[in-house]
């Protein structure tokens, strides 16, 4: 039970209006699962609000096909054991066309089979208002994100026209066609997510805990050879190396960092005397200055 | 999980820390000033002095800093903050941002919102959140214009803590004569603003002074550095020793035994075995059950996210009210408010809005705008709109009563905002002072009471919708379904039924030619009347001479009458024969039935026509119900 007044208790009320006010207010809202530690405590939120009851609404998986196999297995794990309806969408046009990271790029990679993907999972199952788990300490532009984000008939973000979100007031009303993203851990931080999966004992994918694992040095990032579809180049090796994650994605995309943290105590005190944000272990924000915000626009998250 | 909580020495230290982390209350402030003076900086000073800079946003902000800076070849703090590539490239900060960082004592949620006056209804966004201003002043400049503006609109939004920053005191040569006469010239000002505290504070965020560390090159100021205070200042938020307000977001209703109201509470605390209110309606029920944040329990407290489970049946649903029996809130249809309008299209007395409350939504009008406030003087001036950023204090009538407080007595009960009823853009934000007895409001000597007056004040246009088909065709079923879709949607409708009016009005009338025409006169002028009241009119009678339905068309005004053909083939109708009619007609027993033995004349140029066959009556008043939405009727 998390103390009373604490700031935790005040956000995860925050977060359980934020949930409700979509599901009062919504013909047919959506939860974006991406199975990562912000997607767990986003799960435990949604089955808080509406307890006794099941949350109103599916949890959505736009699987690239590249996620970690651990994922893929704690993803199913979780929806047998909490009961909820899960929905997995793959963009097969891209599984067509053989899109993957390692010949077409970090960029062309998210943006087909994410990006597109999504949009096309949205639009398939015609959902006004999907819940992501972005929240506003990641990255500078999503400093910037209302709670309640509108998304145009083409799912694209205008920063410049975004609606004033007063007190705990949320403008919900959209035209045909048109989406709201909601982000109910807007006001949480890193260092909040991993306190919460503490007090509260949320299961986690393994992942994020240090073991020994089979990885590659490539690019200056350890890439953890999930299966034989990453080829190694010349010179490289498969090391077994003590390492754990920070942000989980698609595999040949997401560096794992050396680490004995094997516990969430360890992992919490390892990032309080981090030097590097949590970001960086994501190709995709290193492309170029501004990408995230350019991403965003085009209706990633 | 139990695998990974082998708690070695480091664990206990982590849960240690962990747990005092858990325990730090958090500070919602903003920054506000004139754009450059310094707020940006001074957050990214916060952040760096606080040592939530990483390696990588460090080696990020370097280059950065050489692209975009504006400080030479040091590093430029603003960046860090400056989040959108506009910015960047105009050098501007122009949305709100949200910040984060903590120390030992406390943990901070900066608002920073920006400086240039198109953008202040950002401002308004922070400070809506808030409970203290940071206020920065260049020592160069003094109290702008802006610096006005702002402390105004955190006033306004109900805050009632500032710091007034006097940054770039390195500009000025540390100088306390400066100092000391910007902050008279801001007291002067600032009195009548109701703040309880005003702290002032000499500082160059640029390098550091007094922000986290105190100063040696102001050596004559003696107060606390920002962030000391930042760490200390007690500000209270309408709490628990408040009534109960308790806006009902959504009702729970997992299965036929389980019913709960669930929202968050907006003040007071409520217990297992305690009687509360309906708002609206005044029934009192006791709490049987209470689960808080998703856990049993015997109490909840203001802020808690909780659904309430009542032993009674009583009729509740989202936006109403739950509160103390002894001290309840307002519930009322007009009141008087303060605005502040965001929307390029200006706010105009008469047009109506949506406004949603917390969890209430109702459709509103500005009935009067008293006056507009000059932010500079706070003079009060005569206008007939308000402009974007502009704040005034207007009369309000919402269509349905509305449960509030004063907004000075619960931030959270007593707002609301106006959404625009086309664009769904959030137009302008505000803060309830009191609710009008309709008395008050209406001034009988300005209004020179007609139709479009009548029809404004139900928000829709008055017209007839004529629908003219067989005996049996689905014209009142159709006509049924429609008045209802219209009367959810709060629109004021009325029914003129064949045979309802044959009963009453027009029981001297029969069914030879003469009578059907007198018969449909008659009608026509009762639904003229009708439109006169403002009332969206259906009209279902067989009418089957063109003539006279040509006839009611020419007593209406334009577009005040559309013809509705509701065609069912003559067999379709025989077939479904709902009152046993068309039997008897065709043995001969009733005369001059229509279709029978008496024509009926098909529209040439109906304004609808709906064809039954194959269509579901839902699904031809839902066409309908759009119909009249795009051409702007509802
Ligand atoms: N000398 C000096 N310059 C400052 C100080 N604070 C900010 N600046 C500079 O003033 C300019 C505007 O600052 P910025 O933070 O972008 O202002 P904002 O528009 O209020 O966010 C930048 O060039 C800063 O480096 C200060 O305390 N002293």
């Amino acid at each position: 039970m998390l103390a009373p007044n604490s700031h935790l208790r005040q956000l995860e009320a925050e977060s359980i209006h934020i949930f409700r006010e979509v599901a009062a207010s919504f013909s047919k809202p959506v939860m974006l699962y991406s199975i990562g530690k912000d997607s767990s405590v986003m799960l435990r939120l949604a089955m808080k609000a509406f307890y006794p009851a099941k949350p109103p609404f599916p949890f959505l998986h736009v699987d690239t096909t590249w996620k970690f196999r651990e994922m893929i297995e704690f993803r199913d794990r979780m929806a047998r054991e909490l009961g909820f309806d899960l929905l997995v969408h793959i963009n097969e046009d891209g599984v067509r066309d053989g899109i993957n990271p390692f010949d077409h790029g970090s960029n062309t990679h998210t943006h087909i089979m994410k990006t597109v993907a999504l949009r096309q999972a949205l639009d398939k199952y015609g959902f006004d208002a999907a819940f992501g788990g972005a929240r506003r300490d990641e990255e500078k532009s999503r400093a910037k994100e209302r709670i309640f984000s509108f998304r145009d008939s083409n799912h694209g973000w205008d920063p410049k026209h975004q609606r004033p979100e007063m007190w705990n007031i949320y403008n919900t009303r959209v035209g045909a066609g048109e989406s709201i993203r909601v982000f109910p851990l807007s006001n949480w931080t890193e260092l909040d997510i991993w306190q919460y999966i503490m007090l509260e004992d949320i299961p986690i994918v393994p992942l994020y805990f240090a073991a020994k694992r089979p990885v590659v040095e490539r690019d200056g990032m350890l890439v953890l050879r999930d299966d034989d579809r990453m080829k190694l180049r010349d010179g490289e090796q498969v090391d077994e190396r003590m390492v754990r994650f920070r942000t989980l994605g698609c595999y040949p995309l997401t560096g794992a960092i050396e680490s004995d943290a094997k516990t969430l105590e360890a992992i919490v005190s390892e990032m309080l005397t981090a030097r590097t944000s949590e970001r960086q272990g994501r190709l995709i924000d290193r492309d170029e200055a501004g990408s995230m915000e350019k991403k965003k626009r085009e209706g990633y998250f | 999980m139990a695998a990974h909580r082998d708690i070695k020495a480091i664990g206990e230290d982590m849960r240690r820390f962990l747990t005092e982390q858990e325990e730090k209350s958090t500070l919602r402030f903003l920054t506000c000033g004139s754009v450059d003076d310094g707020k940006s900086t001074l957050i990214g000073r916060l952040l760096y002095d606080t040592k939530l800079i990483f390696e990588d946003q460090l080696a990020s902000l370097e280059a950065d800093s050489r692209k975009h800076g504006t400080t030479g070849e040091d590093i430029d703090l603003a960046l860090l903050v400056d989040g959108l590539e506009a910015e960047r490239e105009q050098g501007i900060t122009i949305d709100v941002a949200y910040r984060f960082f903590a120390t030992p004592a406390r943990r901070f949620i900066v608002a920073d919102t920006p400086g240039h006056e198109q953008y202040t209804r950002n401002m308004a966004t922070g400070a809506s959140t808030a409970d203290l201003a940071v206020v920065l002043v260049d020592a160069r400049q003094g109290v702008l214009q802006q610096t006005r503006r702002h402390s105004f609109i955190a006033s306004l939004l109900g805050i009632r803590h500032i710091v007034l920053a006097v940054n770039k005191i390195d500009l000025v040569d540390f100088s306390q004569t400066v100092f000391d006469k910007i902050i008279a010239e801001y007291r002067a000002f600032a009195t009548g603003l109701g703040f309880e505290t005003i702290v002032e504070i000499p500082m160059s965020a640029r390098f550091g002074d007094n922000v986290t560390a105190r100063s040696a090159r102001t050596g004559w100021y003696g107060g606390p550095t920002l962030l000391e205070y930042l760490e200390t200042v007690i500000v209270s938020a309408p709490g628990a020793d408040n009534p109960l307000r308790f806006p009902v977001q959504y009702v729970n209703r997992r299965n036929s035994d389980f019913r709960g109201f669930s929202g968050t509470l907006a003040s007071g605390s409520v217990s297992v075995g305690d009687t509360v209110v309906v708002a609206k309606s005044g029934k009192a029920a006791k709490v049987r059950r209470i689960i808080n944040q998703g856990e049993e329990a015997n109490d909840a407290t203001s802020g808690d996210a909780v659904t309430l489970v009542l032993d009674a049946e009583v009729e509740v649903s989202r936006g109403n009210m739950l509160v103390a029996p002894d001290n309840r809130p307002h519930v009322a249809d007009q009141f008087m408010a303060k605005i502040v309008w965001f929307d390029d299209h200006a706010l105009l007395p008469g047009r109506s809005y949506i406004l949603r409350t917390q969890s209430d939504q109702s459709t509103a009008t500005i009935t009067e705008l008293k006056y507009r406030v000059d932010v500079n003087t706070f003079a009060h001036d005569a206008a007939k709109s308000l402009e974007m950023n502009e704040i005034g204090v207007c009369n309000i009538s919402t269509q349905a009563p509305v449960a509030f407080d004063e907004y000075s007595k619960n931030r959270y009960t007593g707002a609301f905002v106006l959404i625009d009823r086309i664009t769904n853009a959030t137009a302008g934000a505000g803060m309830i002072e009191f609710p009008l007895r309709r008395a008050s409001n209406v001034h009988l000597q300005a209004l020179d009471v007609n139709k479009s007056l009548r029809a404004e004040i139900k928000h829709q246009k008055p017209v007839v919708l004529w629908f003219t088909g067989l005996s049996g065709s689905g014209k009142s079923t159709i006509a049924n379904l429609l008045e209802k879709k219209l009367h959810v949607g709060g629109r004021h409708t009325t029914i003129l039924d064949g045979d309802n009016v044959r009963h009453g009005l027009n029981r001297d009338l029969g069914f030879t030619e003469e009578d059907r025409v007198e018969n449909i006169r008659r009608v026509g002028e009762v639904a003229k009347l009708m439109v006169e009241a403002g009332l969206i009119t259906i009209v279902s009678f067989i009418s089957p001479f063109r003539a006279e339905r040509r006839m009611v068309r020419e007593m209406m005004e334009e577009n005040e009458f559309i013809e509705v053909f509701i065609d069912t083939p003559f067999e379709e109708c025989v077939k479904r024969d709902p009152k046993g009619l068309y039997a008897r007609a065709l043995k001969g027993e009733i005369k001059n039935f229509t279709g029978v033995d008496s024509p009926y004349e098909v529209p040439e140029r109906a304004d609808i026509h709906l064809q039954t066959v194959g269509h579901a009556p839902e699904e031809l008043a839902d066409k309908l119900e759009i119909w009249l939405k795009e051409r702007g009727y509802c």
